[in-house]
């Protein structure tokens, strides 16, 4: 019945492995301290059953060194567990530069996925092995989880910005893809694939897509139809906040607080402009909720990105 | 088990006369009942009636989950089955359980109090429970609701089109209940002790419903602001939580973790306070570390407070935050690893005998370890990411609160139910069930273990054939566990009916709840006692010294 998967349990990505050891340790140890206590409970219980000859002289009030070890012995334990897992968890947060990124909607109920190049699939994904691949991420409606078990994986989705998840593929194959947080009727037929290539495969994939615009490129398209061109462009008369440059650059607002332009900044800014203004500039952007829809958006920001740094 | 029943020579009629139960036999007399021990036995009746609802969604559930396939119910149904068991499990059952059924009949009698410090109040708070109970079978018979216990937002405020208001009204209304036990209990704690009775000769099951009093008086109230607002947002279309209307979903999952995780320690607390009565009086030994036992108590109730965040770990709420609560959810596990090793360092050396309430509570203490245990996995962040919202959460959570606290309450229910109706329950009917319910839960629940760790999550009506075979299992499990939790309700009933009288005192306890008749007056004394010592002297080789 497991047609063309792998067997659930070994990781197939690079973090995957990582997690994969501490679990081993934190099942070993935790199996054995289980184990100790289940053993000591029945002993205990036979040994000292009601009417047996067992030495039941001086019974302890207070063992002090026993109380302090099995306190701090636990405890010691427990932080070197967390600093362990705390490190794992940071490389979670941190995806590496240059990784390849892909842009994925999750809608009541599936996984709509877009390539940089503009090639589209639903519920499949299809990476490159080897290289790290950073998700960029938002629902259309409730909240999803995108989660990979094979790649020890997951993210929630939310809808109104932008979560990140990145792994590396170690081992080409078909991987599960779930819906992990609950999103409604049919929340369990909410999955799909993710299918590792080798990086040869995958580029002739990715270019015998049907043709359709570059994310970027059709981004400056929205960008000069809705008439953002019209007062971002630098030769504008209007006084706007130029675009150049701006993804990843610190901003600062008119309210004295500092934030960085991301995914969620620019998407914000467009949908909802008065929430963060930019210090020196009026509040005269009119919202485009409404006019704009998800792939939209996704454009615009590859767009925008793009810019990053002046050519 | 009689060894100390010597003591109790009285005649029947006597004790009968004496009885609360004998106090009237009309339904007014019950209904309008300011007695805490009538109140604790409509609870009782209650709390049963919503266990077996509740019990039979899971059935329900467990019997689809036999294939792969969605066969038994559609999606839609079996999304609002576990909505149901959720919210009726939690709510209407495990929180209620101990405190108000046990605490309610034994706080007084173990502080040597006549009544609670409010009695109408007492009463009150059944009427708001059952109040609330009223709202949640009449969601279920308008056609249910399907957000998930959790109510998560934007989809349960403008997505699901069920029955969410009347559902989360339920939830609402059966806080106040809780807040109002709660608030009884530390007043009577606090007020009505007698004589000699000083906070540090306390009984731990008195301890740890205070800690739980306090809890449920601090955290409810919060909940109740959270529902309101999912209510207002349904309502007006004002955003609060939906990004589409400028709210924030998070802030919801904040809110409703900022109660529920404070939550599991109401669940819990209250069951390491039977465990802390009954193993002393089985292993006839004093508790070892009182007084570090009832430091935990409040340790994790203080600390409980603290680790919310430890539900959120990949939700989108900052590395920095899940860091800091992935710690504090450690060390929360400090006072809870204290107290399982304080239970079996009171084995030691002890005079142990096995009847049903120490089975149950050997099992209470081995199934909580479980679930402790791999809480740790979950409270590792890099662990978390993977295994949460799969199976792995729902083993884990119901080691704890179905291995831990329901163990835990059926032992209490076995332990003083010669207390509470004056007759014995049949022993080996006590013990059979007690292995019947340890085998069946084990069977149900280790294979989620597993079924999380290799990956399949939860909420899921249909899932990938790989899973089947552990599903199987478990499905297994809950039809040995059905009939385990059947066995209690059939022979316990049958005890109250016609089981042969119970002594004052015939597991020879200390407490001061076992120095008055069974079952007591209605005033629980003749004489208020003059408490004299610590709560558990008991000797390996020799009779116990009560506190009185």
């Amino acid at each position: 019945m497991t047609d063309g998967f792998d067997t659930l349990l070994p990781a197939a990505s690079l973090l995957g492995h990582r997690v994969d050891v501490l679990f081993l340790f934190v099942s070993i140890l935790t199996g054995c301290v289980a184990l100790a206590i289940a053993i000591l409970l029945v002993v205990f219980t036979i040994r000292y059953r009601h009417g047996s000859k067992a030495d039941r002289s001086n019974p302890p009030v207070r063992i002090r060194w026993l109380e302090v070890t099995w306190i701090t012995v636990p405890l010691a334990i427990f932080l070197g567990i967390f600093g362990w897992s705390s490190l794992v968890f940071s490389q979670f947060h941190r995806p590496p530069r240059g990784a390849m990124q892909v842009h994925v909607l999750a809608k009541q109920w599936m996984w709509k996925i877009q390539h940089q190049n503009g090639r589209r699939e639903i519920d499949e994904l299809h990476i490159p092995l080897g290289r790290p691949v950073e998700l960029i991420m938002t629902s259309q409606d409730v909240i999803h989880s995108f989660f990979v078990p094979e790649f020890r994986a997951k993210q929630d989705v939310l809808p109104g910005r932008y979560m990140s998840l990145w792994f590396t593929a170690t081992r080409p194959g078909r991987f599960r893809l779930f819906c992990a947080e609950y999103c409604g009727t049919r929340h369990s037929g909410m999955h799909g694939q993710v299918i590792v290539m080798r990086p040869t495969e995958f580029a002739a994939w990715l270019a015998a897509g049907p043709a359709r615009d570059e994310l970027a490129a059709r981004g400056f398209e929205i960008y000069r139809r809705m008439g953002c061109s019209g007062c971002h462009e630098p030769t504008s008369t209007v006084h706007a906040p130029d675009l150049i440059g701006l993804f990843g650059r610190t901003v600062h607002l008119a309210d004295g607080t500092m934030v960085t332009a991301d995914e969620t900044y620019i998407r914000d800014s467009i949908l909802l402009p008065r929430k963060q203004v930019v210090v020196g500039f009026d509040p005269v952007m009119p919202s485009f909720q409404g006019q704009l829809d998800e792939d939209d958006l996704t454009a615009l920001i590859a767009y925008i990105k793009s810019r990053a740094s002046p050519p | 088990m009689s060894a100390t029943a010597a003591d109790e020579v009285r005649p029947d009629k006597v004790l009968h006369e004496e009885s609360y139960l004998r106090e009237g036999f009309t339904l007014r007399s019950w209904l309008l009942t300011r007695d805490h021990k009538r109140i604790a036995l409509l609870y009782m009746i209650s709390v049963t009636g919503f266990f077996f609802l509740g019990g039979s969604a899971a059935a329900l559930m467990r019997l689809e989950l036999l294939t792969p396939q969605g066969d038994v119910v559609d999606a839609e149904t079996y999304n609002k089955l576990f909505t149901a068991h959720g919210v009726i499990m939690v709510w209407f059952f495990l929180i209620p359980s101990i405190p108000a059924t046990l605490g309610n009949f034994l706080i007084p009698l173990m502080i040597g109090a006549r009544e609670v410090a409010f009695p109408r109040l007492n009463l009150a708070s059944w009427y708001i429970y059952t109040l609330g109970g009223l709202f949640v079978v009449a969601t279920l018979i308008a056609g249910g609701v399907d957000t998930g216990w959790t109510f998560y937002t934007p989809f349960s405020t403008l997505f699901s089109n069920t029955h969410v208001i009347l559902a989360a009204a339920g939830v609402f209304v059966v806080g106040f209940s809780s807040i109002l036990t709660g608030l009884n209990f530390i007043v009577t704690v606090h007020r009505l002790r007698t004589p000699g009775l000083t906070w540090f000769r306390l009984p731990l099951f008195v301890w740890a419903n205070y800690a739980t009093s306090i809890i449920l008086v601090l955290a409810t109230p919060v909940l109740a602001m959270t529902l309101s607002l999912i209510v207002f947002e349904r309502i007006t279309h004002i955003g609060i939580f939906d990004p589409a209307l400028g709210g924030d979903p998070l802030l919801f999952q904040h809110l409703f973790w900022f109660y529920s995780h404070p939550a599991v320690y109401i669940m819990v607390l209250p069951a390491m306070g039977v465990a802390s009565e009954i193993i002393p009086c089985f292993a006839r030994r004093p508790v070892y570390g009182y007084r570090m036992m009832a430091y935990a108590i409040f340790g994790i109730a203080l600390i409980g407070f603290l680790v919310w965040g430890h539900h959120m770990f990949v939700s989108g709420q900052s590395a920095y935050a899940s860091i800091a609560f992935s710690l504090l959810s450690f060390i929360v596990a400090i006072p809870s690893a204290i107290k399982v090793f304080n239970w079996t360092a009171t084995l030691y050396k002890g005079s142990i005998t096995l009847p049903a309430p120490m089975l149950y509570t050997l099992g209470f203490v081995g199934l909580f370890t479980v679930g402790g245990l791999t809480g740790l996995f979950l409270a590792a962040t890099a662990l978390d990411v993977h295994l949460t919202d799969t199976y792995f959460v729902v083993a884990h959570f119901h080691y704890i609160m179905v291995g831990g606290t329901v163990m835990a309450y059926l032992g209490g229910l076995h332990f003083w139910w010669p207390k509470i109706v004056g007759r014995m329950y049949p022993e080996n009917w006590g013990r059979i069930a007690a292995v019947t319910i340890f085998i069946g839960f084990n069977l149900t629940f280790f294979p989620q273990y597993l079924l999380g760790a290799w990956g399949m999550p939860r909420r899921y009506h249909e899932y990938a054939p790989e899973y089947q075979l552990l599903n199987v299992f478990s499905s297994c499990g809950a039809a040995i566990l059905t009939l385990g939790y059947l066995l209690p309700l059939f022979y316990l009933v049958w005890a109250m009916l016609r089981g042969p009288r119970a002594p004052a005192n015939p597991w020879g306890a200390t407490g001061l709840e076992w120095q008055t008749p069974s079952p007591p007056p209605k005033e629980n004394f003749s004489h208020t006692p003059r408490v004299v010592r610590g709560p558990y002297v008991y000797h390996p080789n020799g009779p116990a010294e009560p506190q009185a």
